[in-house]
């Protein structure tokens, strides 16, 4: 039901009303509301019990574990939350003069340099708005690059075929062909086709590393020769930073540029479309062109620098200076963890992936790639379920949502079939892991008795299966009253 | 196991071909396709009369899945494409070899066909995958 479905004319939630009319005369009468905007009348009780009904039906990482791969969906800790939440921080305002922001800007300073040793970067811009932001922004400056030498000829840009779907979309939407390159059988690249696809015409390559199948690329240094040999760049894709955070940084592989997702790797929340947050690293060939603002540090003084400053810059992506209150999280986050910590993040997330990886293999679920040591991540595939059962992995994904765990991601990279891609990040605990174990094996019990129950799934959650071709054919999103 | 007609070429990237009688060449996705895709739910086409390489990416089939590109068999001018895929994009899970065809090509080299795969040849390769 949504909150206009509550509505009764008249009815009114007054301890919210402004408790003087106010008068703006300074505003043009054109530009003035004549009729009344159509809001819920409501009382203030139905308000309350609405949104708390919603967000109980809310399947989150505060009420159940969440092995979403790709998507590192751990515990965002109170403490970040209530340090980014001082008055001092949410009171002030953007236009105000630097002088009367030092501890904002000397915080962000600090998240900037963090974050440049952490990625092994030069230099960190923390202007993108979201993770696709920082992406866009990163193959734009592969881009500016290129331009600023005169090499026009530079039209393609190299994407393995587990990449993430924003990496092709972001090529070409930075006016770039995309090459797509296979992935050998062990989950490495394939390096034949890479020197395949390499030549004068290779604007750069865009990789992750651990990679979508979630293995570590072990001829990394390799790939970076070659990509760089032929005056191509390298691009990073944070997604999967938190296997290696504080062990191994892109920088020394020979990555040039990286945009982190700190909402993945730096416990922020993720939003449901809300604020993100997708911080930009860049090496030595790529440092004059990162995005602006960026917070620079003038003996004791921190200001904002712009356009003025860095001449290069591909430009501005945020109207004031990122999302902030999100940004603050991180660098709390990142505060509280130190240099001991970060490691432990890596060491747990890789050891957890790997516990429930050898679970699942024991209990005979089959894993993508036996052969090798799971990263943060890895992938079941339930082709065989599938075709002795006919039981998909979007039933297992139904049906875990009744056991109180959030789907893994399905389908997805779509090169290995009937695909569950598992993260089950370092704060799950151990009951947590084997629970999830718990619940797969008995899902697979229940493709074996009764195939029409599971294909039914889920029972227990505020909706039903839902029909998804209908959803994504006729997407209609806008509510009319009385329809 | 998937249907594969034995009067169609193939490619490895599981798209299929027929020679028509006035030359040209019908395109479409195999039934293998369809069904790892699943329920198609949007289609792109290229323009009528666009030239493409052979090999170049020139269609997107989108899926409940995911969204993959089709690729050219064959160089030459497209100079048709299947209007009914726009609101009907489940004619290509119903009737991958028929109804749900995509495009029919105008090739540059007549004899281009003979380097796709045989129906043979492309059974091994789904066999293979499986």
């Amino acid at each position: 039901m949504l909150i206009f479905e509550h509505n009764r004319e008249g009815r009114r939630a007054y301890a919210q009303a402004p408790r003087q009319q106010m008068e703006h005369t300074d505003i043009p009468a054109s530009y003035r509301r004549r009729a009344r905007a159509l809001l819920p009348e409501v009382s203030e009780l139905q308000v309350v019990r609405h949104y708390t009904r919603l967000s109980q039906k809310n399947f989150s990482i505060d009420t159940q574990p969440y092995p979403l791969g790709s998507c590192t969906m751990k515990y965002n800790p109170r403490a970040c939350n209530t340090l980014a939440m001082l008055p001092e921080f949410l009171a002030r305002h953007p236009y105000a003069p630097d002088r009367f922001g030092q501890g904002l800007l000397a915080c962000l300073w600090e998240l900037q340099e963090l974050l440049a040793a952490v990625t092994g970067m030069q230099g960190v811009s923390l202007a993108p708005m979201a993770g696709a932001q920082g992406e866009l922004a990163g193959v734009a400056m592969i881009r500016a690059y290129h331009e600023a030498r005169g090499a026009h000829e530079r039209t393609e840009i190299i994407v393995p075929d587990a990449a993430h779907g924003t990496n092709p979309a972001t090529a070409v939407m930075c006016g770039y062909q995309v090459r797509e390159i296979a992935t050998a059988a062990d989950g490495d690249v394939d390096m034949a086709a890479l020197k395949g696809a390499l030549g004068p015409q290779t604007a750069g390559i865009m990789l992750t590393n651990p990679s979508t199948v979630g293995v570590f690329e072990r001829r990394i240094e390799e790939i970076a020769g070659l990509v760089h040999e032929v005056g191509g760049l390298l691009y990073y894709d944070g997604a999967n930073l938190n296997a290696i955070l504080g062990k191994a940084r892109p920088g020394d592989m020979g990555f040039d540029v990286i945009h982190l997702n700190l909402h993945k790797t730096f416990s922020t929340p993720h939003g449901g479309g809300g604020p993100g947050a997708g911080a930009l690293g860049a090496g030595k060939r790529l440092y004059e062109f990162m995005p602006i603002p960026i917070v620079a540090r003038e003996g004791a003084q921190y200001r904002w620098h712009t356009e003025a400053d860095r001449p290069q810059s591909i430009g501005r992506l945020s109207t004031f200076g990122g999302n902030i209150g999100v940004l603050l999280r991180a660098y709390v986050y990142a505060r509280l963890l130190g240099r001991e910590g970060m490691p432990r993040v890596a060491e747990f997330a890789t050891l957890n992936a790997n516990y429930l990886m050898a679970r699942l293999r024991a209990a005979g679920f089959q894993i993508a790639y036996p052969q090798r040591r799971a990263s943060h991540e890895f992938i079941v595939s339930l082709k065989r379920e599938a075709k002795e059962l006919g039981v998909t992995a979007m039933d297992f994904a139904k049906r875990l949502l009744d056991y109180g765990f959030h789907a893994p991601t399905t389908y997805f990279p779509l090169l290995v079939a009937e695909a569950l891609l598992i993260e089950p990040t370092e704060t799950e605990a151990k009951e947590d892991l084997d629970g999830f174990v718990a619940a797969m094996c008995r899902i697979r019990d229940e493709a074996r008795e009764d195939m029409a129950f599971l294909k039914n799934a889920p029972y227990k959650l505020a909706v039903r299966r839902l029909d998804e071709v209908r959803a994504a054919r006729d997407l209609n999103l806008s509510w009319k009253s009385g329809v | 196991m998937s249907n594969v007609p034995d009067d169609l070429k193939y490619t490895d990237s599981h798209e299929w071909l027929r020679l028509e009688q006035d030359g040209a060449i019908t395109v479409g996705v195999t039934d293998y396709a369809q069904e790892s895709l699943g329920d198609l739910v949007f289609v792109e086409m290229p323009q009528v009369g666009r030239k493409l390489k052979a090999g170049e990416a020139c269609a997107v089939v989108e899926s409940v899945k995911a969204a993959s590109d089709t690729y050219a068999p064959v160089a030459g001018e497209v100079v048709d494409t299947n209007s009914r895929l726009t609101d009907e994009p489940e004619l290509i899970n119903r009737s991958p070899y028929d109804e749900g065809w995509l495009m029919r090509i105008q090739p540059d080299d007549a004899d281009a066909l003979e380097s796709l795969l045989d129906p043979e040849d492309y059974e091994n390769i789904l066999a293979e995958a499986q």
